[in-house]
């Protein structure tokens, strides 16, 4: 007898559809009870189209041979002292940044995903939100094991994950994935399944990844281009569940609409983190974060509200906003942690006369008349040893966390600053976005463990800066952090390469 | 229209892939950057399971596209024989 | 041009990371090392869940059993994400070419009929019951504390779907690759009388809220239980019967168990050990659901197997409970 064939969709509906029952000894509610609360209206999960229809077996063959393939890189990357071949040892800092600011994220996408790929209801969905759980949980591990040779050459990596915990612009992406998972679990699918995943992570990791290949760092592209193999299923997961969350019910399309609202704008100015990495931290480039936002926001972002518009789906809120910002927010954030360079565990440094020349290039109308002018001043008190330090704690905004300091789209010179009072307290924003989210949830922002405020408070061991940064936050003092110039770790680059010091080089420049 | 797109991370098997996706694309733009083959079209983006074996000269699964994947723009539909990526308007 | 480098400057200027020379001291700790332990948030969380507000994330009183340290707990096994999958897709490979094997030799049709009855009323069905073991270790992951002892839950629950998966496919093969065999399975779990029991003791830690008592009615005990009656009676059985190429079929639950077995006992006696309030604890909850769970599987013991089958797999819980010091 010879066996019916079996086509990929119906052994995927056999195989995961159809193992989900009605259940009788207990009720539905009981067992996903956390479907309703959050106002989306379900009526039928059998409705829900599958992304992709990749069962366990595939799946295990696939990563396996994804795995066998990085770990080898990762094995010869160590072996051959590879961070040798990085172009320039500032680079590092930008993946010390991804390690201490980015991965503990992917660990809470891991959980978020577990969570959601429990408890709703339709299995099909469930299972694509599991399978993004165990990917999740790979791109943290796979990324603590590329950096972890990169951990043993340079300072700042050491303590990433009690940094995550306490440090103050690490709560910045740390609080963006506290929201999302304290939410419901459609506002958590909406706000990382395609909000982050579909519409803004390219940003991160297409762009950033390719600049890490062209800087000569192995283990950094090859975890980056791995993840990205799982990222594109993820993307199309996202994509779906907005679709069917559209097409269930017209009474979810606004609520729909205000999570994609929310979370385009936490997730843009989280990014800001990404824009300076882009634009400051690679020391050849690829494209300048104006060009990659253009591409990956503005053209395949558009491609996308063009096409959920039938569903009566519009560009983000602040979209308009978010574009005009492409102009400035590299330069802006780079300023803030430049100032803040004594409280960072990376270390941060005025570009070159080549690299700001690449940045009037690409930035003609910002570049020139905004930000070189300040810079060109930094870089002079530093040659005259009084290298710039911001000695005062900074405002936070209430919602996004980032030091207040990026400006007026209108008036780019002056600072940007909204506030809303509630239950008689006082909030400061550094946008309209960061308001508005605020305003429509006070009770939740209100919550934020902002680090200044704790530090004010006395919550982070002392009053002292040296105890805050050195015994909470961990950050060895004159070592992790500062200007890059004068650092251990520009020490130890100098050797490997029989490079004078940057001090000696300026003497022979002047 | 709306450009369909996928990137590739630049490697051997990839190559035929690009090769396969040029055939049954005639109008496809095919970029490359560090790293990565990134390849883009009007409204939509086919490959086609036999096209791929063909260059490749041996069996190839849908599913293995996914090994070389980087990122990609537009509605997916994926059977055995074909991944396609479409945006409706 | 070359440069000439001093192998002294090329000397590492620290083992590993910070966590994990805390725990394990300052030397080169292992990949399981650096990627499980001390990576999850530990304090300083932003907002209470919406949909718990009492509780934080990552909060230790989800579950009524206490460790000073979520962190002590180890996988035998060792799995990361990277070791872990590249396990199974071992296990996988073996798996194809039996399954391969099975259908190019048409091996379905040297099976009695009666044989094939059985083996769709008393093992394809609990490819639905292996949903709910899906279901419930994803709970245990989604809510526990620590990342060395949640990710063994994770890979758990990702085991089970493809063992729901594997059941399915005997149904398949059996049939021609007909869906009737599935159509009658599904009719066996949700109707009969044999099954009813299995079914009413899954939804129930369907709907538990103590994500380690989740644990101990699935993992522990039901699958204990459970395994022991289908791929070792069961099997030995149908074997008997003239349907030793089942086998073949079931190879990668049964070198799956003893896999997870490993993880099993070692995060059970880890946790009983710890203190006298959890030996209790864990002691009522095993009590609990033993009771249920023997009561639940002796009719589809019977049948499957025959008088005195549950007995016998509860032997075998009882010996790994004395084990874990319970």
């Amino acid at each position: 007898m010879s066996n019916r064939k079996i086509n990929m969709k119906e052994k995927y509906r056999l195989l995961t559809r159809d193992l989900e029952w009605e259940y009788s000894y207990r009720d539905y509610k009981e067992i996903f009870p956390m479907e309703e609360f959050e106002g989306i209206k379900i009526t039928d999960w059998s409705k829900w189209e599958d992304p992709f229809r990749l069962t366990m077996d595939a799946y295990w063959k696939y990563q396996a041979e994804k795995e066998k393939k990085l770990y080898a890189i990762l094995d010869a990357f160590a072996q051959n002292n590879g961070q040798q071949n990085v172009t320039d040892a500032r680079y590092v800092n930008a993946i010390k940044l991804f390690l201490t600011g980015i991965s503990p994220g992917e660990h809470q996408a891991a959980m978020g995903f577990g969570h959601v790929g429990r408890q709703l209801g339709g299995v099909g969905a469930r299972v694509a939100c599991q399978m993004q759980a165990i990917d999740e949980l790979r791109h943290v591990q796979t990324q603590i094991h590329a950096m972890s040779h990169y951990n043993k050459f340079f300072d700042g990596f050491q303590d990433f994950s009690h940094m995550h915990d306490r440090v103050w612009y690490l709560s910045v992406p740390k609080s963006f994935f506290d929201d999302a998972r304290t939410a419901g679990p459609f506002e958590y699918m909406v706000a990382i399944g395609f909000s982050f995943e579909y519409v803004l992570t390219n940003l991160l990791f297409v762009p950033f990844m390719s600049g890490a290949a062209y800087n000569g760092d192995m283990a950094t592209v090859t975890f980056g281009f791995s993840a990205q193999s799982d990222e594109a299923r993820h993307m199309t997961l996202g994509l779906e569940i907005i679709k069917f969350l559209l097409e269930q019910h017209p009474d979810n399309v606004p609520i729909v609409q205000r999570w994609i609202n929310k979370w385009f704008w936490r997730g843009t100015r989280m990014l800001a983190l990404v824009a300076m990495m882009m634009d400051y931290m690679l020391p050849n480039k690829v494209m300048s974060w104006k060009e990659a936002w253009e591409v990956y926001f503005e053209e395949a972002g558009g491609a996308l509200f063009k096409d959920l518009a039938r569903y009566g789906i519009e560009m983000p809120a602040y979209a308009k906003t978010a574009i005009a910002e492409k102009e400035h927010i590299s330069h802006q954030a780079w300023s803030i942690f430049y100032n803040y360079g004594h409280a960072a565990a990376f270390h941060t440094w005025m570009p070159t006369e080549e690299e700001m020349d690449w940045l009037s290039e690409k930035y003609p109308d910002t570049f020139d008349k905004y930000y070189r002018p300040r810079f060109e001043k930094w870089r002079e008190m530093e040659a005259a040893g009084e290298r710039f330090y911001n000695p005062t704690l900074p405002m936070l905004c209430q919602t996004c966390q980032i030091p207040m300091g990026f400006t007026d789209m209108e008036d780019p010179t002056s600072t940007f600053y909204r506030q809303s009072e509630y239950d008689g307290e006082r909030y400061n924003f550094c946008s309209d976005g960061c308001k508005d989210i605020f305003d429509y949830e006070p009770e939740k922002y209100v919550q934020s463990w902002l680090p200044v405020h704790q530090i004010y408070q006395g919550n982070c061991g002392g009053a002292e800066m040296e105890e805050v940064l050195g015994e909470y936050y961990k950050i060895n003092l004159g070592v992790d952090n500062m200007d890059f110039h004068g650092s251990p770790d520009e020490q130890r680059w100098n050797a490997w390469h029989n490079l004078s010091s940057a001090e000696d080089k300026l003497k022979q420049a002047s | 229209m709306s450009k369909a797109y996928i990137a590739l991370q630049d490697n051997e098997e990839s190559h035929y892939i690009v090769e396969a996706i040029e055939e049954d694309n005639p109008s496809a733009t095919v970029i490359y950057q560090p790293a990565m083959i990134r390849i883009e079209n009007e409204g939509q983006l086919i490959i086609n399971r036999e096209t791929v074996e063909e260059k490749m000269g041996r069996d190839w699964e849908i599913q293995a596209l996914h090994v070389n994947l980087i990122t990609l723009g537009g509605n997916v539909d994926e059977d055995d024989d074909q991944f396609s990526l479409t945006w409706k308007q | 041009m070359s440069i000439e480098i001093k192998t002294a400057t090329l000397e590492p200027i620290r083992h590993t990371f910070e966590h994990t020379k805390r725990r394990f001291g300052d030397k080169p700790a292992s990949r399981y090392q650096e990627a499980s332990y001390d990576i999850a948030p530990e304090q300083n969380f932003h907002y209470r869940p919406l949909w718990q507000p009492e509780k934080e994330l990552f909060d230790q009183s989800r579950t009524a059993v206490r460790m000073e340290d979520w962190n002590v707990h180890k996988d035998p096994r060792q799995y990361y994400y990277g070791t872990y999958v590249q396990a199974r897709a071992k296990l996988q490979e073996v798996t194809e070419s039996n399954y391969a094997f099975f259908e190019k030799r048409g091996l379905a049709d040297r099976m009695n009929d009666e044989v094939k009855a059985k083996i769709i009323r008393c093992l394809v069905p609990l490819r639905h019951a292996e949903l709910g073991a899906n279901m419930n270790n994803m709970f245990a992951f989604s809510y526990g504390t620590a990342t060395v002892l949640n990710q063994g839950f994770l890979y758990q629950s990702m085991d089970r779907l493809g063992i729901a998966q594997y059941l399915s496919r005997i149904g398949l093969l059996l049939g021609g690759n007909s869906t009737e065999n599935l159509v009658a399975a599904k009719e066996f779990w949700m109707s009969d009388p044999a099954w009813q029991g299995i079914r009413r003791y899954i939804e129930n830690a369907l709907c538990l809220k103590d994500w380690f008592e989740v644990f101990i009615a699935q993992d522990v005990v039901l699958d204990t239980l459970l395994y022991d009656l289908m791929y070792r009676q069961f099997d030995e059985a149908i074997t008997e019967q003239g349907g030793s190429d089942l086998a073949m079929l079931t190879e990668f639950m049964q070198e799956w168990h003893k896999d997870s077995s490993r993880w099993v006992d070692a995060t059970l006696k880890t946790t009983v050990g710890e203190s006298e309030h959890n030996r209790e604890t864990i002691a009522g909850w095993i009590t609990d659901w033993q009771e249920k769970a023997v009561a639940d599987l002796a009719p589809l013991a019977e049948i499957a197997v025959g008088d005195g089958a549950i007995n016998a797999s509860v032997d075998v819980l009882n010996k790994r409970l004395a084990k874990a010091g319970l």
